[in-house]
């Protein structure tokens, strides 16, 4: 049983080089048990360490300090003290005890939370998730605490941050999912729907055997955001979307399914009042503030119909078909899309017209040039990414053990020798 | 028939000189499917058989009462006291109702005697056939078949007719034997307006290797040609319509008249047709012109269609609609057909030009500026028009889609979608692996 002290010397001995630490790391674990027992251990011991240097051991002595419970004055101190180490810690040492370091850091969002200041916690998960992250391309189970954390502090453009990397690698569904609908409820705080879409469709078409909860929140986000972005309503599930996904998500979202299939007729007012019908469900979602936005977004989709069949059209013309009040109101509209971007057109206030333009993008720029170049290089990429993955999984063992298995059932013979035989069980 | 000439002869005085005063000679020659209100004592006499009465009693159904119901439920009255079905005859009289005086009342007497006779009828060709059948010889036994056909057709009991005939199929030793059953057959199934069947026995037929009477393919056109327009299947109708023989004349009577191959196949080919089909095949087609010459106003409506005149060819249609709701098969697609041939109107109107002036575009098509700017606005969105609505100066102006920016435009959307489907199927299949490791052995 060794000593507070010990581990204290034996940690500022053995955190130089990589050796050292191996050997560090083995004391560590075995020291592990009886620091947990060992009232000497205080947070002022701490303070002999120095969290740059010795973060493999400062790491071990602030899980053991914080795995019980704290009592809440301690409570600040202890969240300063775990900020610092992450602003603090080497990424190296840190790796080499991964889901400690992660524990930690669950540990740390769960009190900053209790103390109800979820802002003081973002900047450092943010700092974690880089450290902890072998490669950009790889999900960590860091991933979604952060985001969470960024929503509530309404922090959202460093979770965007968190979210521009591509994803490419994930180790366990659950962190994914949640990655994936915490991101897309960031996404769309930003107001960037089209990212949005991607990530909670990721989710909704993720392979799953039971309908997950997570899957089903985000495919009622889905939906809307669908309706938000590209003004149409598709009721059937994407085709690659799981089996228990497609059966089991119509019935348990219906009023969502509602909205959507009267929101393809293009009536205003039917759209109201599916809402008010269903706004006690919506609430409960809490998407009340979404379905609003769905359904102002219609008069948008409606007088994008009308630059596809018009050139001209007058002010109050508009108006009335698109249901709006008045055309002030529609005046107000289209100036709003003018600006966003959404249409081209010229108002001419004086005979209260409106003039469609075509779209006058020339695609003779040199921005276009790179924009274009930027889009091929990436795609390139990808193409590599792929066949490297079909590469490895064609080498990877267990792979070849499954399919080899099913090989037995089905005897094609000997010229179908895609597996060796090795691999037949 | 003195009357009837002095009816028609007013305002289609043109007409009958170019059917070269064919007042006197049968009615066949005279323009029945016009814009007039119907004759149906000509119109009745186009037709025999059991066919005669259900369109009259259709008519009847359907022509909102007044002189036209009674006089046609006359006429359905003699015409079923001609033949052996009493149900019918019940039918009939209980729609006439006494309002045609003592004579057309109910005959019970009458219903009786007929009642017997086909029992008599029915008991005697039982025993033939039972005797045919220990005997085993294959002809009298179709023969036998054949007349119980007949006999139950003429009882108005069509079901058992048309067992019958079927039955027959495995006594038919020649190809003519086998021709007569497959007509019997489709006889029936119009009647009883299951169409399918009248299309799987024309297949049968066709399957034939013998050449055919030119008159029997005619008929079998005509009935291929009906079984595609209740299916709706307009273009295949109006190919076959229009492929049928001159020759057959009135000898298809019991089914269809040729009055009517011209105005079915014309309207199908009018809502279904583009233009240089409809120019080969109906315009340039002279067997076809001796159908169109019988309803000259169909002739007209079509080469006014061809030559854009299209206010009177809408004229036409208008006043041919009446009559038209009146006829047994066309009636339920009377409003599509319609439909069809008014949208092809509109965009053939505005293909030639750049520009269109709205108002008068309205006046072609007699209606009002912002009616026609609804209809235009649905072609539009079907993409059916390329052309954009200036609503502030009223004009229709072409628009070309351009190339070049389209394809540029799909080319970076196919872009974007490749990169988000690629990256969410690595992420689907790294998920699955993970299963797989889940699940280890």
């Amino acid at each position: 049983m060794s000593s507070v002290e010990d581990v204290i010397t034996s940690i500022q001995g053995l955190s130089s080089s990589s050796r050292d630490l191996s050997a560090l790391h083995d004391l560590l674990k075995g020291a592990n048990e009886s620091l947990r027992a060992n009232s000497d251990l205080q947070l002022s011991t701490l303070d002999q360490l120095d969290p740059s240097k010795h973060s493999l051991g400062y790491l071990y002595l602030l899980d053991v300090l914080t795995c019980g419970p704290v009592p809440t004055e301690n409570a600040s101190d202890v969240v300063l003290l775990i900020a610092r180490f992450i602003n603090a810690c080497d990424a190296v040492q840190i790796r080499l005890a991964s889901e400690k370091f992660v524990s930690l850091c669950k540990r740390f969002k769960d009190k900053v939370l209790e103390l109800g200041d979820p802002l003081r916690g973002v900047a450092p998960l943010l700092k974690a998730v880089h450290k902890v992250q072998v490669s950009t391309k790889r999900l960590t189970s860091l991933h979604p605490d952060c985001l969470q954390l960024c929503l509530l502090a309404k922090c959202y453009k460093a979770g965007f941050s968190v979210l521009s990397d591509d994803i490419l690698e994930v180790d366990q569904p659950r962190d994914f999912y949640l990655y994936c609908y915490y991101g897309g409820m960031i996404c769309i705080g930003l107001k960037r729907f089209q990212k949005a879409l991607e990530l909670l469709y990721n989710v909704v078409t993720a392979p799953m055997h039971i309908v997950n909860a997570i899957a089903l929140e985000a495919y009622k986000k889905y939906i809307l955001v669908t309706l938000i972005h590209s003004g149409q309503f598709s009721i059937s599930l994407p085709k690659c979307a799981s089996t228990a996904a497609k059966s089991n998500f119509k019935t348990l979202c219906t009023p969502y399914i509602d909205v959507g299939m009267s929101y393809n007729d293009g009536k205003i007012s039917e759209l109201e009042a599916v809402v008010v019908a269903n706004s006690s469900d919506f609430e409960k979602d809490k998407n009340l503030g979404l379905v609003k936005q769905a359904v102002s977004s219609l008069y948008k989709r409606n007088i994008l119909r009308l630059t596809q069949k018009y050139l001209t059209l007058s002010l109050q013309d508009i108006a009335n078909m698109v249901q709006l009040a008045n055309a002030k109101d529609a005046e107000m509209h289209v100036l709003q899309m003018i600006q966003d971007g959404q249409i081209h057109a010229l108002i001419n206030q004086k005979d209260g017209m409106v003039r469609f333009l075509e779209d006058p993008e020339q695609y003779k720029t040199s921005e276009m040039i790179e924009i274009m170049d930027s889009v091929i290089q990436r795609t390139i990429g990808l193409s590599k990414n792929l066949l490297a993955m079909d590469e490895s999984l064609s080498c990877d063992p267990l792979y070849l053990g499954k399919v080899g298995r099913e090989r037995q059932r089905f005897d094609f013979g000997d010229d179908f020798d895609t597996v060796p035989q090795k691999f037949s069980m | 028939m003195e009357r009837d000439d002095e009816e028609t002869s007013g305002p289609m005085m043109e007409m009958c000189t170019t059917n070269g005063g064919g007042e006197e000679t049968s009615s066949n020659r005279r323009p029945i499917i016009t814009g007039e209100p119907l004759d149906i004592e000509a119109y009745a006499s186009m037709y025999r058989g059991r066919t005669k009465i259900t369109r009259l009693l259709f008519i009847a159904n359907h022509c909102g009462g007044g002189n036209m119901q009674l006089e046609a439920l006359r006429m359905a009255y003699d015409e079923i006291k001609k033949g052996e079905n009493t149900q019918l005859f019940r039918e009939v009289v209980s729609k006439i109702n006494g309002r045609l005086g003592d004579k057309y009342g109910m005959d019970s007497a009458w219903c009786e005697t007929v009642d017997r006779r086909a029992e008599l009828k029915k008991g005697k060709l039982d025993s033939e056939l039972a005797s045919y059948r220990t005997n085993l010889i294959k002809e009298s036994i179709r023969m036998g078949y054949n007349d119980f056909g007949d006999f139950y057709y003429a009882c108005g009991l069509l079901n058992d007719a048309f067992k019958n005939y079927v039955r027959t199929r495995d006594y038919c030793t020649t190809a003519k034997h086998i021709i007569h059953m497959c007509m019997n057959a489709i006889l029936v199934s119009i009647e009883m307006g299951q169409f399918s069947h009248v299309s799987s026995y024309v297949n049968k037929v066709d399957q034939n290797p013998e050449t055919l009477d030119p008159i029997v393919a005619a008929k079998l056109r005509c009935a291929s040609g009906l079984a595609h327009l209740e299916l709706k299947k307009y273009k295949l109708a109006a190919r076959k319509f229009l492929d049928v023989n001159p020759e057959l004349g009135s000898s298809y009577n019991e089914v269809i008249a040729p009055q009517d191959v011209a105005t079915y196949g014309g309207l199908c080919a009018l809502a279904s047709f583009d233009r240089s089909e409809l120019k080969a095949k109906v315009i340039d087609n002279i067997n076809f012109r001796n159908f169109l010459e019988l309803v000259p106003e169909v002739r007209e409506l079509i080469n006014d269609f061809y030559s854009s005149r299209y206010a009177s060819c809408l004229e036409y249609l208008g006043s041919l609609r009446a009559n038209l709701l009146l006829d047994i098969h066309l009636h339920d697609h009377i409003d599509t057909l319609y439909d069809q041939i008014r949208k092809k109107a509109l965009i053939q109107y505005t293909l030639p030009f750049v520009s269109v002036d709205l108002s008068r575009m309205a006046d072609a098509f007699k209606t009002s500026v912002s009616g026609l700017e609804k209809e235009l606005e649905a072609l539009i969105t079907d993409d059916q028009i390329q052309a954009r609505i200036d609503s502030h100066n009223k004009i229709l102006y072409a628009r070309h889609a351009d190339q070049r920016n389209a394809t540029f435009q799909k080319v970076l959307q196919m872009g974007n979608e490749f990169d988000r489907d690629v990256r969410s199927m690595m992420l689907r299949a790294n998920l699955l692996k993970h299963e797989y490791h889940a699940r280890k052995p």
